[in-house]
């Protein structure tokens, strides 16, 4: 009944010491969704790679097959050309264009070299309508939100006659509202006739748009499923990607909360280039010894900014407000002096703060605590490798060696990295800003079973994620911030998604 | 804990980026040795190699600090034009003594370097625009110390600093017994550091280079310091900028390699935000690299000129360019975090052989810099390739 729009048959790909592709299969149908699912790691991104050009014919096996011709990529221009465009995780927008500039560029309506920007304007209008993008084609892409980018990027890609659109985790830096409306935008197209392939890990996404689903996890198809055939449930989908059964997808612990660790006290933040804006007003919070509390809120709501504050006031400035440890007030105006009183802040954006992506697991790992290892300023090799070697089994680091760079990793893997860095500072307080953005869900337990290990030790654990369900289950308190206020406290047991939203609505 | 045994060619494959620099030099040196028949390896050649390159090389160590923070200085070639019109300033005209002129020399050095670096580090301006703003300033205070002259001779004493010989405890007689006494020693005690750090590895399991590779990587340094200290030792012997040369190299590898402070300076060029949310004093940090590599280039000033026997205007112009491309060819990255003192070392002997090969040759100074505007580029290229092809 339907047609084959694209086949990839057995596609193997090997990088110097790893096969990150092993005999892939993936059969996508013409005018359907298609939902790719696995783990960080798994091999999705490089699979896409290989579909669109990024690896050219030759740097792997096996035979792509596009509308029953079978092709040989060898670019990106080479796959656009197909009807093949990837609309990647990290928009390729240049801020400083408008829409129109943005859409056609590098394919702009020209003749002799000579842009007709009237032509180009209206043919943006009218692409714009289609994805529901209610903008003048002249405003500049960097004054739109990320969900609206999204939505550029998405006109740019039907702008050039797209027969086969890939979204890889278009979803994961947006609110829920602009999600959904992406997702009816896949579904309008789909109406439309355009055949898309979704990467993603929300399972919430999968079972509200795809139409069939292929597994991959290691390198290699697991399952592909047809949702109208096959009985799918979220369980079947999560034991496919990660190997196991997971019945829970939060670790149960038993808490046991002793005294107060650290208390904020009337903590102001003012934005750093803006007398105006108060960013963060008046906030009182604590957490105690073996407790889990978590902080609820929208993106832009200033937890990062309320966290990255506290520590070493390392955003903004006119900074006041008092933070005990123990009752005992401390100075922690600097990180260093943050980093002594047992503080440690696991940034959400690990690539930019959290890691020296061109420096090995063993570097980043020692980078707060190098006095641990050293005598006198000299480091000392062997403790140090024995130190992260240490590490690397506790926490279940998956790496060939040490040596690795951590640019090499996993997502999951290389939170991993962060978080034994800042556990070799041996805090008291550890504040985790969106501890499992951007993990896989195996790797998520693994992430969790660690949190919980160290409440366990005692130590005070202030978890921010934009993740609701996440910080129901996780956390043993919640705080809920808006607009740079603390708007409620719940108790882990009383917290609802419905009870936090409408703190954060009727606020 | 897993040992992975890695074979020669893998481990030699992995490696490429370390020795091709290395290889490549040798090759260079092989290449001219049979163009100048033989001219370049003579003592008297080899001796003068290390005399014109000492000083590229000691600002070189301190270049490759400042790039691998993320960084760049160009006003080097001007602060070796200005401590060396200080210092003769100082001696010829004022017939003040040397223990007093270089210790406050190597300070104003370091205050130079100091003063750019404040602006660099604490008001955030790139390092380009400041040491561009230092490299003019320095080079018109240079002529207003110098009156637009030529300032010299200076005084023997001060002289030895570039020219000078380590005296042979043996007597004056050829051969100079001191120098390959202590080729010798040298060899010795880089071979016992290596092997000890190879056993010590070896207990913690954690070694992966193959033993025979072991075995020719250190035979050949050793064949190579002794090979080179007994041609020195049958001319004029150690020359002492070349032990200055060696301390100083020593020094900074292992600080690079070894320190706290070192493995700072490498975070804080491979991404300064992550490093600065470590709770390393990035500031700090960058503001003691830049007072390091303006006291380093206050020695090189010093060196040159005791070299040259005078403090002239154009003193040092266009160093900063043979610096820099030393620290480029020696596997430094642009983007800061990656380099080392070896690698830049090594940069500027590939420099430094190319200009004396040319020049016993006789090609005019007009091919010499095309050819060695090219090695640059492809010596980029190379770290270039060899980085994507790992990836």
């Amino acid at each position: 009944m339907q047609d084959t729009i694209l086949e990839m048959r057995n596609i193997t790909k090997v990088f110097p010491g790893v096969k990150a592709l092993d005999e892939v299969k993936l059969n996508v149908q013409s005018g359907e969704i298609h939902c790719l699912v696995g783990e960080n790691g798994a091999g999705k991104s490089t699979l896409m790679k290989v579909l669109s050009g990024v690896y050219p014919h030759g740097s792997y096996q096996g035979d792509i097959l596009f509308e029953n011709e079978p092709i040989a990529l060898k670019s990106i221009a080479d796959s656009e050309r197909q009807g093949i465009i990837i609309i990647h995780q990290e928009l390729a927008l240049v801020p400083q264009l408008s829409i129109t500039e943005n859409i056609y560029l590098g394919n702009e309506v020209a003749k002799y070299g000579v842009v007709n920007w009237h032509l180009a304007h209206s043919m943006t209008e009218k692409l714009l309508k289609k994805v529901g993008l209610n903008e003048l084609p002249s405003t500049l892409v960097g004054n739109l939100g990320v969900g609206k980018q999204q939505l550029v990027e998405i006109a740019k890609a039907l702008s050039k006659e797209v027969k086969l659109l890939i979204l890889d985790e278009p979803t994961s830096a947006l609110q829920e509202n602009d999600s959904q409306k992406l997702l009816d935008l896949l579904l309008e197209l789909k109406n439309q006739g355009i055949t898309s392939i979704l990467i993603t890990h929300k399972l919430n996404e999968i079972s509200r748009v795809a139409d069939k689903i292929t597994v991959i996890r290691d390198g290699k198809t697991v399952s592909s499923l047809d949702c109208i055939t096959d009985d799918i449930t979220e369980e079947r989908i999560i034991c496919d990607m990660v190997g196991r059964d997971m019945t829970h997808r939060y670790p149960d612990r038993q808490p046991n909360i002793g005294e107060t660790l650290m208390d904020v006290v009337g903590w102001n933040v003012w934005h750093p280039e803006s007398n105006e804006r108060q960013v963060i007003k008046n906030v009182n919070l604590s957490v105690a010894k073996g407790e889990v509390v978590g902080i609820a809120g929208l993106m832009g709501s200033g937890r990062t900014e309320l966290a990255m504050s506290l520590f070493g006031k390392s955003y903004g400035k006119n900074i006041s407000g008092e933070i005990r440890l123990k009752g005992q007030s401390v100075d922690v105006s600097t990180v260093k002096k943050a980093v002594a009183n047992g503080l440690a802040y696991v940034t959400e954006d690990r690539k930019e703060l959290g890691l020296i992506l061109e420096e090995s697991v063993l570097r980043n790992t020692t980078l707060v605590n190098l006095e641990g290892v050293s005598h006198w300023g000299v480091i000392d090799d062997n403790k140090e490798r024995h130190v992260v070697e240490n590490y690397r089994q506790v926490l279940q680091l998956r790496t060939p060696s040490v040596f690795q760079d951590v640019m090499n990793l996993s997502g999951g893997n290389q939170q991993k990295v962060v978080l034994s860095k800042w556990l070799f500072s041996d805090p008291q307080v550890l504040i985790l800003d969106e501890p499992t953005r951007g993990i896989d869900v195996g790797a998520k337990f693994e992430i969790y079973n660690i949190i919980n290990k160290l409440a366990d030790e005692g130590r005070g654990v202030i978890m921010i994620s934009s993740e609701m369900p996440e910080l129901l289950g996780m956390c043993d308190r919640i705080y809920v911030m808006n607009e740079g206020v603390l708007v409620g406290e719940l108790t882990g047991s009383e917290a609802t998604q419905e009870k936090i939203m409408s703190m954060i609505v009727k606020a | 804990m897993e040992t992975t045994k890695q074979s020669i060619g893998e481990h030699l494959k992995s490696h490429i980026r370390d020795y091709g620099m290395l290889i490549a030099l040798v090759v260079i040196m092989v290449f001219f040795q049979i163009l100048t028949e033989g001219t370049l390896m003579r003592p008297v050649n080899l001796t003068n190699l290390f005399l014109q390159n000492s000083y590229i090389i000691i600002m070189a160590i301190g270049m490759l600090l400042v790039i691998v923070a993320g960084h760049i200085d160009l006003s080097v070639g001007s602060v070796v034009g200005f401590i060396g019109a200080l210092a003769a300033v100082m001696i010829v005209n004022w017939d003040l003594p040397m223990y007093l002129v270089v210790p406050f020399a190597l300070m104003v050095g370091f205050l130079i370097g100091a003063a750019q670096g404040y602006w660099i580090a604490y008001w955030h301006i790139p390092s380009f625009i400041v040491t561009l703003a230092g490299m003019l300033v320095f080079r018109g205070l240079t002529l207003a110390l110098l009156e637009g002259q030529s300032v010299g001779p200076f005084p023997k004493s001060f002289q030895l600093l570039s020219t000078g010989f380590v005296p042979d405890l043996f007597g004056p007689d050829k051969p100079n017994y001191t120098a390959a006494l202590l080729g010798l020693i040298v060899a010795a005690i880089i071979f016992v550091l290596a092997l000890r750090d190879r056993i010590r590895s070896l207990q913690h399991g954690i070694e992966n280079e193959p033993l025979v590779f072991f075995i020719i990587r250190n035979a050949l340094i050793s064949f190579v310091i002794i090979y080179i200290s007994y041609l020195l030792s049958t001319y004029r012997g150690l020359p002492n900028v070349l032990i200055t040369m060696a301390v100083l190299v020593s020094i900074y590898t292992f600080i690079t390699n070894r320190t706290i402070i070192g493995r700072r300076i490498y975070a804080l060029g491979g991404n300064a935000k992550a490093a600065k949310l470590s709770g390393i004093n990035t500031e700090r940090l960058t503001f003691l690299t830049f007072a390091n590599m303006g006291m380093l280039a206050a020695l090189a000033g010093l060196v040159f000129a005791a070299r040259l026997n005078t403090a002239t205007p154009k003193a040092g112009v266009a160093f900063e360019l043979d610096v820099i491309a030393a620290v480029f060819i020696g596997g430094a990255s642009m983007s800061g975090g990656v380099g080392k003192v070896i690698g830049a070392v090594v940069g500027a002997f590939i420099m430094g052989v190319m200009n004396n090969g040319m020049s016993i040759m006789g090609i005019g100074i007009d091919w010499q810099q095309v050819i060695k505007g090219l090695v640059l580029l492809a010596a980029v290229i190379f770290d270039v390739y060899n980085k994507n092809k790992s990836r």
